[in-house]
């Protein structure tokens, strides 16, 4: 087969090798696994995003008037175990990661293909669980689980609800263990360390917390079942537990954790950035040095969780400082993404728009958790909307844009297709509105003291709480929108070409869709974002910028 | 010479280590009932720590120069540490 | 017997695969330490707030019981790790013999602990309304000994199926042991066991002997 015809769809490639249920169910094929998580946390996506609908409209108006307060608390708790566990964690490792890691390195597929295939099915069973808890009434206890009320007095079905989570935490470390030693292993000749894509470390540092993190959760999981069902003391006060024990050993995982919903991202954005500016990444190494920085210093700082708990003052003080710490490389990010966009040649095509979204809402997020970790501040605004806001910036300002910029730019790689980037324009900024409109408020009343998780308050959050739901709701077609062009794109969109947007990376250097084998030639190797020589940027005369 | 340092990595290196750590187990369990205070718990992580250390690095072979996995094998214990070192800043400071 | 019936994708070799599997063996036992570390760390913590309840809990584990288990589990090390070295010099039917050796001492361990449970439950070790015990933290001590046992017991199941599935794949050819480089992972992850054991066994077995710390 000639090297133009294997560059065109009509190319046998991964989607095309068997159609059958039993070729997807069974497949060991990374790409093809990348699909089949894809399909699961978009479907969850929506079932978290339903359940915050109807919190939403119940804050409209101060009384508890459109479900009762029991009701509300199931609310909340599936959103936050749903988006937490069946969303974010696995969005973009168990995505772009399953399907761009092998590629990006010049490897035929992960270096453990059959414990891929056990991850998507742990990742399953663990939904099955949450359906099933869903079914038999849901969990009020948040999606923290907090002891004794988690262990000891709620009336719902938090022993399902746990074990779900246990088992979808299976599933991330089995990832993280074959995307380890994939890294370690499979990098084609000629990939040295530090000659791959920043998505790959991202995806690297990430693995790396989701090994050494996850199981601690899965056993404070456990030690909550068994407190439950067996009535083993443990956490129980009068019988001689701290409850405190739970929230060290629960926020140990959970602090970590947002570093794996939020690694990756970086990962994204430097892609395309450096892409739709033209521009080397500025400060590559000290990129790679910031996203191990944040994914270690991640496991020093969990008690910035904890400032009220009953937290001894000296814990309070080293965790307040930890917390400042893990900042600094954060930040030393945020610098090099905007240095590199300087005498960039930036283009605004949709993966710009979220990129850009992310850049700026991330940086709000960060800064909100400046003031978190200081501890008089946090005094004031713990468990109020004020965490809210923050959180919900980095999470959904930050990984979410970073999730749909992924999207937006490797769907013409995945599925061979073009989207219609008006369209796609037209979400990323809507979007971005809708997000601020949400969330902004969210800022000014967690500081003015309205609380979290309340069902009813005083009448004079209201103004705030109608913004916040009005801005949700045109959150709301900015998701869908994409879920109709996309699936648009797939029955009337362009065909791709092998790299639309004429960017590096070895993933580019293949077809869209790539083969079964991602490569029918041994792809060239070179230093990573050579969008232009070394010395700077150079105009149509060869001459430096 | 051959003949014995083949038998040697088979299986006397192996039966060495088992004879010394079946030797630790008898010093840890009748030391047990030695009244050393605080000491017993102390004594007893360390003939543990021996113990363990030798599993690791003759049945586990990681004695066998391979940075790559010294180094997996040592994340677990370093994390653990991190996590003592952080929760104990509260508990003992209390 | 042809190394390319052991190859899977994506290796191009087998040597590098061989590395692969032990690699990532060795980063998943990294999270097997840290799923034992929750408990290491609440009994930690609970020991210091109430020596007392700890000492007086720990003298009533049998002593007998987890001696003989520890010497069990570590003699099961020893016969799985010549296994290793033994297929890899060739000798395939005597490691399949050591690999069957490995799952009976894994087995009776299993059966010991059984027997032991029974014992501890007719001594109302179990925390509810006829624990023996007054002291505070006692209860807390059983807690943890139920857990940090029974945990270790599903992780010794799960090794003995691995361990005998390699004992049922190479029934037809022994050589196998060697080529499918998972010999060496399931050794690793047995070995772990046996290092579980070995620090849980002066925490829950050593404890209180003397009379006092």
């Amino acid at each position: 087969m000639s090297a133009t015809a294997s560059l065109t769809a009509e190319a046998p490639n991964y989607l095309r090798d068997g159609s059958t249920l039993g070729s997807w169910l069974f497949t060991t094929d990374h790409k093809r696994i990348a699909i089949l998580f894809a399909i699961g946390i978009t479907i969850f996506f929506f079932i978290g995003g339903t359940a915050i609908s109807i919190v939403r409209l119940e804050l409209v108006t101060p009384a508890g008037d459109l479900v009762s307060d029991d009701t509300y608390n199931k609310l909340f708790t599936i959103h936050g175990i749903v988006m937490v566990w069946f969303f974010l964690v696995p969005s973009i490792p168990a995505t772009f990661g399953n399907f761009l890691l092998p590629i990006m390195i010049g490897a035929k597929d992960l270096a453990f293909p059959r414990l891929n295939l056990l991850s998507w099915y742990l990742y399953i069973a663990g939904a099955a669980f949450t359906v099933i808890t869903l079914i038999a009434g849901g969990v009020d206890t948040g999606w923290t689980f907090y002891t004794p009320y988690s262990t000891m007095f709620s009336n719902t079905a938090v022993l399902t609800a746990a074990a779900g989570v246990i088992v979808v935490g299976f599933s991330s470390v089995l990832t993280g263990v074959n995307f380890i030693a994939t890294t370690h292993m499979l990098r084609a000749p000629g990939m040295t360390w530090f000659r791959l894509p920043l998505f790959v470390w991202g995806i690297y540092a990430t693995s790396l917390v989701m090994v050494l993190a996850t199981p601690v959760l899965a056993m404070t999981l456990l030690l909550v079942i068994a407190e439950r069902w067996l009535d083993l003391p443990i956490f129980d006060p009068s019988r001689g537990g701290d409850p405190l024990l739970f929230q060290h050993l629960f926020w140990f995982y959970s602090h970590p954790a947002v570093y794996i919903m939020i690694l990756p991202a970086m990962g994204v954005v430097s892609e395309i950035v450096a892409c739709f500016a033209r521009r080397r990444l500025f400060g590559y190494s000290f990129m790679v040095y910031c996203l191990v920085a944040i994914a270690v210093i991640g496991f020093f700082v969990w008690g910035h969780h904890m400032f009220v708990s009953g937290q001894s003052a000296y814990a309070n003080l080293v965790f307040s400082f930890m917390s400042f710490m893990v900042a600094v490389p954060s930040a030393i990010k945020v610098f090099n993404w905007t240095a590199t966009l300087y005498r960039g040649s930036i283009s605004f095509d949709a993966p710009m728009l979220y990129a850009f979204g992310f850049l700026g809402l991330f940086t709000i997020g960060g800064l909100t958790g400046l003031f978190l970790a200081t501890v008089p501040i946090d005094i004031h605004v713990t468990d109020t909307y004020f965490v809210i806001a923050h959180f919900h910036y980095i999470m959904v300002g930050g990984a979410v844009s970073a999730y749909f910029g992924g999207l937006h730019f490797w769907w013409p790689k995945i599925t061979g297709r073009m989207y219609p980037g008006s369209w796609a324009r037209f979400a990323a900024i809507l979007m971005f509105f809708g997000f601020n409109f949400t969330f902004f408020p969210q800022f000014v009343m967690g500081y003015l003291g309205m609380p979290r998780r309340y069902h009813a308050y005083p009448p004079e959050f209201q103004v705030y709480h109608v913004l916040s739901s009005a801005g949700a709701a045109v959150l709301g077609v900015a998701y869908l929108l994409p879920l109709c062009y996309f699936a648009w794109s797939f029955f009337y969109g362009k065909r791709a070409p092998a790299n639309p947007w004429q960017a590096t990376g070895l993933e580019w250097q293949t077809s869209s869709p790539p083969p079964t084998g991602n490569f029918v030639a041994v792809p060239a190797v070179t230093d990573p974002y050579e969008y232009h020589p070394k010395e700077g940027p150079i105009d149509v005369q060869g001459q430096l910028l | 010479m051959d003949r014995r340092a083949h038998n040697n990595e088979l299986w006397v290196r192996p039966v060495l280590t088992w004879i010394a750590l079946c030797i630790l187990l008898a010093l840890t369990c009748g030391l047990s009932y030695v009244p050393l205070g605080n000491g017993n718990l102390i004594v007893a992580l360390a003939i543990a720590a021996m113990k363990a250390s030798l599993v690791a690095l003759v049945f586990m072979r990681l004695s066998e120069p391979n940075p790559l996995t010294r180094l997996a094998a040592a994340a677990g214990p370093i994390w653990i540490f991190i996590m003592f070192l952080f929760v104990g800043a509260d508990y003992f400071t209390r | 017997m042809s190394e390319r019936v052991f190859l899977r994708t994506p290796w191009e070799t087998l040597a590098r695969q061989h590395v692969a599997v032990s690699f990532g063996m060795w980063v998943f036992l990294a999270s097997e330490i840290l799923l034992f570390a929750g408990l290491f760390g609440g009994y930690s913590i609970y020991r210091s707030l109430y020596p007392h309840g700890f000492l007086a809990a720990g003298r009533e584990t049998d002593i007998v019981y987890g001696s003989v288990n520890t010497a069990i589990l570590m003699t099961s090390s020893l016969t799985i790790a010549v296994a290793g070295r033994f297929a890899r010099a060739g000798f395939g039917a005597a490691a399949r013999r050591l690999l069957i050796a490995t799952i009976a001492l894994g087995l009776l361990f299993l059966v010991l602990k059984g027997f032991e449970y029974r014992e501890d439950l007719e001594k109302h070790l179990f925390p509810g309304p006829d624990f023996p015990l007054a002291q505070k933290g006692a209860q807390l001590f059983f807690s943890l000994y139920w857990i940090m046992t029974g945990v270790h017991a599903i992780h010794v199941s799960c090794g003995l199926i691995a361990v005998g599935r390699l004992a049922f794949l190479s029934r037809r050819r022994v050589d196998w042991l060697w080529g499918s480089g998972s010999e060496e992972a399931t050794a690793l992850y047995w070995h772990l066991v046996d290092v579980i054991w070995i620090v849980l066994y002066p925490l829950l077995y050593l404890t209180g002997r003397s009379g006092h710390g």
